[in-house]
């Protein structure tokens, strides 16, 4: 007897609604252990819908998501902390503390989440800033006297400080000079080659797809148009994803645009 | 007629749906007072915040009441030579009303403004979506050490502006208005009761918790950038100025209704 597929994240008919508008419409998706996998798609199609609603942020009206085989959705608010302790994030806008110095921002997980002693936790801070390229210097600023790059960096620190064992990245590169974007691109890549992670990262940007997925999905119209392995992206044969690869005005995927 | 009907029904509707969310959010946010984590740090920041920084404002408030209160009562009980109750009416009004209400307004339009904004940027920022991916109750982390922090903070604030009305009133009473010194405290005390200054305290507890709520539930609750986030603000400080003046009343009602 063999043991039945698992996969790490498995989501089957997804639906989710604002008002009128259907965002998510039967979605069906899997994500293997220790696999990257990039959903990439046109702005407002629900990237940031499916990954808020895996991480509990966001309530589906319909549909199933397991983690590791067990059904999250409708989780009692205990066991939502206790799962959200396999779970890192690192958002569009970095989302850091403003209150707090860095090394705190980075450290919040350790000490709010799972109770860790401050001196314990800083030290775990500084080396995982470190880990991104960031001195311990920085560690005693706040986020508002970083850069944009280097917020991003914090924040990246701050998704892997707990080693956790799904990391999610909303738009990495988002915002950020080419260079850059190549430096946070290279830094998920060993994150999460190093800890062995499970990462689910959403991007239009497609230089960042290529370089850190494993597998690649598109998402249009709430629904997984085209899934594959991510060198098979140049030849999905699928129109929506040709148009999108190629930046194409001209397509099946046509944009909500009004005339004045 | 009918449209007419309908559209107060909507708003009736539309106020018990309000009420009821508001009454939800408060409930969900004590209730984590009941386990740990608890976040004394975090609600001792907001007590010093609510408390200390408020000293100013809230005494210039209280001292200029005091006085002005005194000179009102003189010139209008002076019309039916009842000059000698200046002294109650200053000290009954400002315990019983003046300080927990002014407090109460001036803590609404600093702090709870203050924090309608804090917590509204950290919603429109995504910050509070981390504190959830972080493993942290955003309700137990900010928005409890709030309000316990308002509850207990305003009473101590009101008892500063109590005296400090009382003491504004003798200013004037004495070196303005000519009253023995010696005569005006005995009088200040005299008809004083621990009910005057009990129910004041009482209403400042209600209304440090009001304002911290409005505060903490416009800002959590706000959408949509910068313009979202000063909407909040606006709302939190109305709506804790409505809901104190309403409990003032309430809270007088049952202290003092007969």
């Amino acid at each position: 007897m063999t043991d039945a597929y698992l996969p790490k994240i498995s989501v089957r008919g997804l639906r989710k609604s604002f008002g009128r508008k259907r965002v998510l419409d039967g979605l069906d998706i899997d994500c293997d252990s220790g696999e990257s996998l990039v959903i990439i798609g046109g702005s407002g199609t629900g990237k940031s819908v499916l990954v808020k609603c895996i991480l509990g942020l966001l309530y589906p009206e319909a549909g199933s998501i397991r983690i590791d085989g067990g059904e999250t959705v409708g989780l009692p608010r205990a066991a939502r902390e206790r799962l959200l302790q396999k779970f890192g994030m690192l958002f569009q806008g970095s989302a850091l503390f403003d209150s707090l110095r860095v090394w705190e921002n980075v450290a919040f997980g350790l000490t709010q989440g799972r109770g860790m002693e401050r001196h314990a936790a800083k030290e775990i801070a500084l080396a995982k800033l470190a880990a991104v390229g960031l001195g311990p210097e920085v560690g005693e600023l706040r986020p508002a006297e970083l850069s944009g790059g280097m917020q991003k960096r914090v924040a990246l620190a701050r998704a892997i400080a707990a080693e956790p064992e799904i990391i999610f990245f909303d738009e990495p590169t988002t915002g950020l000079d080419p260079i850059m974007a190549d430096v946070i691109n290279d830094l998920i890549v060993k994150c999460v080659r190093e800890v062995g992670t499970t990462a689910v990262s959403i991007t239009h940007d497609m230089v960042s797809a290529r370089k850190i997925a494993d597998r690649i999905a598109m998402l249009h119209q709430g629904r997984i148009v085209w899934h594959g392995p991510t060198p098979e992206i140049d030849h999905s044969g699928n129109p929506f994803v040709d148009q999108f690869i190629n930046g194409r005005a001209e397509g099946p995927i046509q944009m909500e645009i009004r005339a004045a | 007629m009918l449209r007419f009907l309908a559209t107060i029904g909507a708003v009736f509707l539309g106020f018990l749906a309000a009420t009821g969310r508001l009454a939800m959010f408060a409930g969900l946010a004590l209730a984590t007072a009941f386990t740990p984590p608890f976040y004394l740090r975090a609600m001792l920041r907001e007590m010093v915040n609510i408390g200390y920084f408020s000293l100013p404002v809230v005494g210039l408030t209280a001292i200029f009441t005091g006085m002005v209160l005194a000179l009102q009562s003189y010139t209008g009980f002076s019309r039916f030579a009842a000059e000698g109750a200046v002294a109650t009416v200053v000290v009954l009004s400002v315990t019983r009303e003046l300080g927990p209400v002014i407090t109460g307004l001036m803590v609404a339009g600093r702090v709870g403004a203050a924090m309608a904004a804090e917590i509204g940027t950290m919603r429109v920022t995504d910050q509070i979506d981390a504190l959830t991916t972080l493993s942290t109750d955003p309700l137990r982390y900010l928005v409890l050490p709030r309000l316990i922090a308002g509850l207990i903070t305003l009473p101590m604030l009101v008892l500063v502006a109590d005296i400090i009305g009382v003491f504004g009133g003798y200013l004037v009473g004495v070196y303005r208005l000519g009253f023995n010194p010696e005569a005006y405290l005995n009088r200040t005390h005299q008809y004083l009761e621990t009910t005057d200054v009990v129910s004041g305290l009482v209403k400042a507890a209600a209304f440090g918790f009001i304002v911290a709520l409005m505060g903490c539930y416009h800002g959590y609750h706000s959408r949509g950038g910068a313009q979202g986030v000063g909407q909040a603000t606006t709302y939190a400080v109305v709506s804790a100025s409505i809901m104190i003046l309403v409990f003032n009343y309430l809270i007088t009602a049952a202290f003092f209704g007969r």
